[in-house]
């Protein structure tokens, strides 16, 4: 279990009203991760655009930024990818775009394709800013599943290195799980009782987790859990938006195939909506 | 296993209670069965037996507690075009088939079916129905029996009838006619008499048993044949042998017709409509506070609904009016269904020939006035004050499902309201892009009192209204709930209608159920839809005085107290008066209350049954807070009433020291120690040497009235002082006590 998860930090840059927003962010994280960053640009080398991408990064190379950039032009979605390959990226940055009128967020199609087919950690932007907002809560998901706790970890680890205060664990039980239908007063008691159990199985699961984070990590901030029983993915989207989190971190899907995306479940109801930034470790 | 005995002896302790509400919920089934079943054309006899399967069965497989199974009325309109077009044989085959249908809806817990229906639809549907009854009974109420092709005609006809009856030639029809309007007249005014002794038979029983007294007059005393025309009384009425040997035989040959598959489906829709709409109102009126298995009690009436098909009976619904005097005369279980059928089948074996003897207009009257009820212009009212378009939907409803039919009705219900909801929201896309999205969450607050949230995305419509209610079932209505809607960008009228029986449910079970987020809709004008307007907002009672406001104002001056003529919807503190338990507070207004606030003085209106049994009551109380625990009671004067109650398990505390004043004096509670010694000597004299009051106590309040209408200036001064002067007799008996225990 590594502790400094991310060394390399690649972000895609178009020109877009969006790109020092982008820029910004993306070299601010690098500061923090101690990472060095590569800018991925699909399209042919030209010095205009590289004078362009240096006064953006001006402010950040002052402060010891490592930085490169990368051209290639051809399909975006393969230059990324390839790009990811040959750098050694492990965090990505993608933007989302904004539906027009509603504050409602998604990502396109292409970002979208990346986001199932990169081999590394994947961080979704959805309002990045010039001027640094702080990142305060942190929502991370305590899924029973083998790469939680690699999850887990990194969300305490990226806390530390944002100083955010505050962290919620989200165990989602899915209905399939209580087993009970509520129908009557006795149905809806047992029901309570084995939601009661659940919640106690899985505080118990994510306690032994959190005990195994070293104490220089965990300390000053504040840790809760919340059990949620109803959609896997779906829940702990909405719950992030509910609580106005800053950052949402979540597993890696194992695999999509075609039906997942026809029925959303797990990650793609977040990829379809996205409450606020997401972290997709893997 | 203790909990277990401990039910079987709850079950037989409540015995005496249930037998008792069948007995009068029997009284009122047999002239409704009777009616519904001859509105639909039906052998008369077919309601009966609907009525004895359906309690029967359902009493013992169903899944609610208080509720009454019997022939519905919202299903006289399809059973009516059912039996015309395919027969009578071939309707019940029809009804078995629907029955069927039911049973399996109810194993696969699709008992909710009319949950995915908008609920002005629904009521525009059940106006028509209403229409539909209206319009075919009450030409045969005034003597006039005529026979059209479409249930509008009937409906245009009703001015011609008026004129005809005043050209009667027949003297049999003119005295067919007095019948009528004179069993419609009970049937309007019987509510408004709250009279003891008349009030324990109800009013279509009072019908019957007048009009077969009026008979009998004829008969024995006057020695005449009855005036009324022949074609005018109640026939083919089999006793129990014919009904037994002459089981009809149902005929099938039809079943891939087309009227035929759409009869079934048209009853079953409307079969799992009004028995969970009933269900529904009656959970809120149950007083233990159960909540009903609706799937399991959909199972049992499309079982029982099969039985009464094959055995010549109409369809079994829960029906609202019926449960709703069973819940108002003490039914606790579900023997006091088992009870009325019980009842219906020995007045079947003891009177059958007597019903011979009631005439046609009567029950019919019985029906004009159901009729009239679902489609009284207050429903009208009601739906316009929602809204503009709320009253298109069901104006359009209603028109289609009289012209064309029940299933086209309600189809065009569904379309014109989505239409609408396109409309309101400038596009479908907004719709098509999120109906099938997951769109609420809900989760326990674990931080501070714990506190069920629930939030929801998107939209909330009819459309998907069942992934909100799904997660709001789950929560126990004595707990807190918060419904969040400001991430919701559409909610619409079923979705708030609904919410808003959630809020009284969860009132009447001790838990708090709020709705909020929904400020922020007027101010973005995304949403044009002020459905807010459902939810309780206290509103003026009347700009104007009237003179008995003014002179309440006059008193409150003079005695130094607070006078408020507003109306106020919360009200809290009635709740755990057992006197509230199967009646539904609608506000209370007209308050005096003194610079303490522990004596408040008001005019209150609450409402007592449902739908045709329903009785609206305004009655002046005075509410006494003593901040000091008590025991619970009721006490009221002795009457016969009391004694007949008295045989039906209701218990009356005896104190043995005052013999006398538990002559006079009906005393009820559940800690009969605690109460025995609350009642000390001093307590005992107060009460006999002063006027009486009906008087309960809730365990730290008095609530006390004296009768069920509003009180004068003179009463409320009466009232004012007996009050006071109570007050400080009990907090004496209590300091009395806790110095001397």
């Amino acid at each position: 279990m590594s502790l400094n998860p991310f060394k390399t930090i690649g972000i895609g840059v178009t020109f877009s009203p969006n790109l020092k927003a982008n820029i910004s962010e993306a070299a601010r994280l690098a500061l923090f991760f101690d990472a060095k960053l590569v800018l991925i640009h699909v399209g042919e080398q030209s010095k205009d655009k590289e004078n362009t991408f240096k006064t953006f990064l001006k402010p950040f190379i002052g402060k010891q930024l490592i930085c490169d950039v990368v051209f290639k032009a051809g399909n975006p979605v393969e230059v990324i990818l390839s790009a990811v390959n040959e750098n050694k990226i492990d965090l990505l940055i993608l933007g989302a775009l904004k539906r027009e009128t509603f504050f409602k967020y998604y990502i396109g199609s292409i970002a979208r394709k990346i986001t199932r087919e990169a081999k590394c950690s994947v961080l979704l932007l959805i309002k990045p800013s010039i001027k640094r907002v702080p990142c305060q809560h942190i929502v991370v998901n305590g899924l029973e599943d083998p790469k939680t706790q690699q999850t887990i970890f990194t969300a305490f680890y990226v806390a530390k290195k944002l100083n955010a205060n505050k962290i919620t664990i989200v165990e989602e039980i899915s209905q399939q799980e209580v087993a009970v239908n509520v129908d009557d007063d006795r149905s809806l008691r047992r029901s309570t009782l084995v939601k009661e159990r659940l919640k106690l199985r899985e505080d118990t699961r994510v306690k032994k987790i959190i005990n195994d984070i070293p104490l220089g990590v965990k300390e000053n901030i504040l840790i809760n859990t919340q059990p949620i029983f109803g959609k896997r993915g779906y829940s702990i989207g909405h719950y992030a938006q509910v609580v106005r989190a800053d950052l949402l971190v979540m597993n890696a899907p194992t695999k999509t195939t075609f039906w997942d995306r026809l029925f959303p479940h797990d990650i793609e109801h977040i990829l379809t909506e996205l409450p606020t930034d997401v972290l997709i470790i893997r | 296993m203790s909990r277990k005995k401990n039910k079987t002896k709850t079950f037989f302790k409540d015995l005496p209670k249930n037998i008792f509400s069948g007995f009068v919920v029997s009284l009122i089934a047999l002239p409704l069965a009777l009616g519904l079943a001859m509105a639909s054309e039906a052998p008369p006899i077919a309601g009966i037996i609907a009525a004895v399967v359906g309690g029967v069965v359902v009493s013992i497989l169903g899944g609610s507690y208080v509720t009454i199974a019997g022939p519905g009325n919202g299903l006289v309109g399809v059973l009516l075009i059912a039996i015309t077009t395919l027969g009578l044989n071939s309707t019940y085959a029809a009804i078995i088939c629907s029955g069927g249908l039911l049973l399996i809806l109810g194993f696969l817990r699709m008992g909710k079916l009319a949950d995915y229906f908008p609920s002005s639809a629904i009521q525009g549907m059940l106006a028509a129905i209403g229409l539909i009854i209206l319009g075919k009974q009450f030409h045969i109420m005034l003597g006039n029996k005529i026979s059209r092709e479409n249930s509008i005609d009937y409906l245009l006809y009703i001015p011609d009838t008026l004129n005809a009856v005043f050209n009667f030639e027949d003297i049999g029809l003119k005295y067919a006619a007095i019948v009528g309007v004179l069993s419609l007249a009970i049937m309007i005014f019987y509510p408004k008499l709250r009279n003891k002794y008349l009030q324990l038979v109800p009013a279509p029983m009072w019908i019957v048993i007048l009009s077969i007294s009026f008979s009998y007059y004829y008969e024995l005393v006057l020695k005449q044949p009855n005036p009324i025309h022949p074609d005018y009384m109640l026939s083919g009425i089999p006793s129990v042998n014919e009904i037994i040997t002459q089981i009809p035989r149902p005929d099938f040959s039809d079943f891939l017709s087309m009227s035929f598959i759409g009869s079934v489906f048209a009853l079953t829709l409307i079969a799992s409509i009004e028995s969970l709409l009933s269900i529904k109102a009656v959970d809120k009126l149950d007083p233990e506070k159960r909540r009903s298995n609706v799937n399991k009690d959909m199972s049992a009436l499309g079982l029982a609904t099969i039985g009464s098909g094959f055995l010549g009976g109409l369809n079994v619904v829960t029906v609202i009016a019926r449960s709703s005097v069973n819940v108002n005369n003490g039914g606790t279980n579900r023997a006091s269904n088992f009870a009325h059928a019980t009842f219906l089948v020995i007045f079947i074996f003891l009177f059958s020939t007597q019903l011979t003897r009631i005439p046609l207009p009567a029950l019919m009257a019985i029906l004009v006035f159901t009729g009239y009820k679902l489609a009284s212009p207050d429903k009208v009212k009601k739906i316009f004050s929602v809204g503009k378009e709320q009253l298109i939907i069901f104006l359009v409803t209603l028109f289609v499902t009289l012209k064309i039919g029940l299933i086209a009705g309600i189809t065009v219900g569904v379309l014109v309201t989505f239409i609408i909801h396109i409309i309101v929201n400038k596009g479908v896309a907004f719709f098509l892009r999120n109906i099938l999205k997951p769109n609420v969450l809900m989760f326990k607050e674990e931080i501070g009192s714990p506190t069920y949230y629930v939030s929801v995305k998107h939209f909330c419509s009819f459309l998907n209204y069942n992934k909100l209610k799904h997660k709001l079932d789950a929560i126990p209505e004595d707990k807190d709930a918060v419904v969040d809607f400001s991430m919701c960008e559409f909610v619409d009228h079923t979705v708030m209608e609904n919410l808003n029986n959630y809020q009284e449910l969860f009132l009447k079970r001790g838990g708090h159920f709020e709705v909020v987020g929904l400020d922020m809709h007027d101010t973005d004008s995304l949403h044009p839809f002020a459905l807010r307007r459902l939810l309780p907002v206290p509103n003026i009672f009347k700009s104007n005085l009237t003179r008995r406001q003014t002179n309440l104002e006059a008193l409150a001056k003079n005695y130094t107290l607070y006078y408020s003529a507003t109306k106020r919807k919360e009200t809290h503190f009635l709740d755990n008066f057992t006197f509230f338990n199967t009646k539904k507070i609608n506000y209370i207004y007209n308050q005096l209350s003194n610079d303490l606030e522990d004596m408040i003085l008001f005019d209150i209106e609450f409402s007592e049954g449902e739908f045709i049994a329903r009785e609206v009551i305004r009655t002046t109380m005075l509410h006494i807070a003593l901040n000091k625990r008590i025991p619970q009671f009721t006490l009221d004067k002795e009457g016969f009433l009391e004694k007949v109650y008295g045989f039906a398990g209701f218990k009356d505390l005896p104190l043995k020291e005052y013999s006398d004043f538990s002559k006079r004096f009906y005393l009820l509670g559940d800690d009969e120690s605690a109460i025995k010694s609350f009642f000390n000597k001093d307590l005992v004299q107060f009460f006999e040497s002063n006027p009486y009051y009906h008087i309960e106590s809730n365990g730290n309040s008095i609530l006390l009235y004296s009768k069920e209408r509003l009180a004068s200036n003179k009463e409320v001064k009466a009232m004012l002082n007996f009050g006071k002067r109570l007050q400080v007799v009990i907090l004496k008996s209590i300091s009395f006590n806790t110095k001397y225990s």
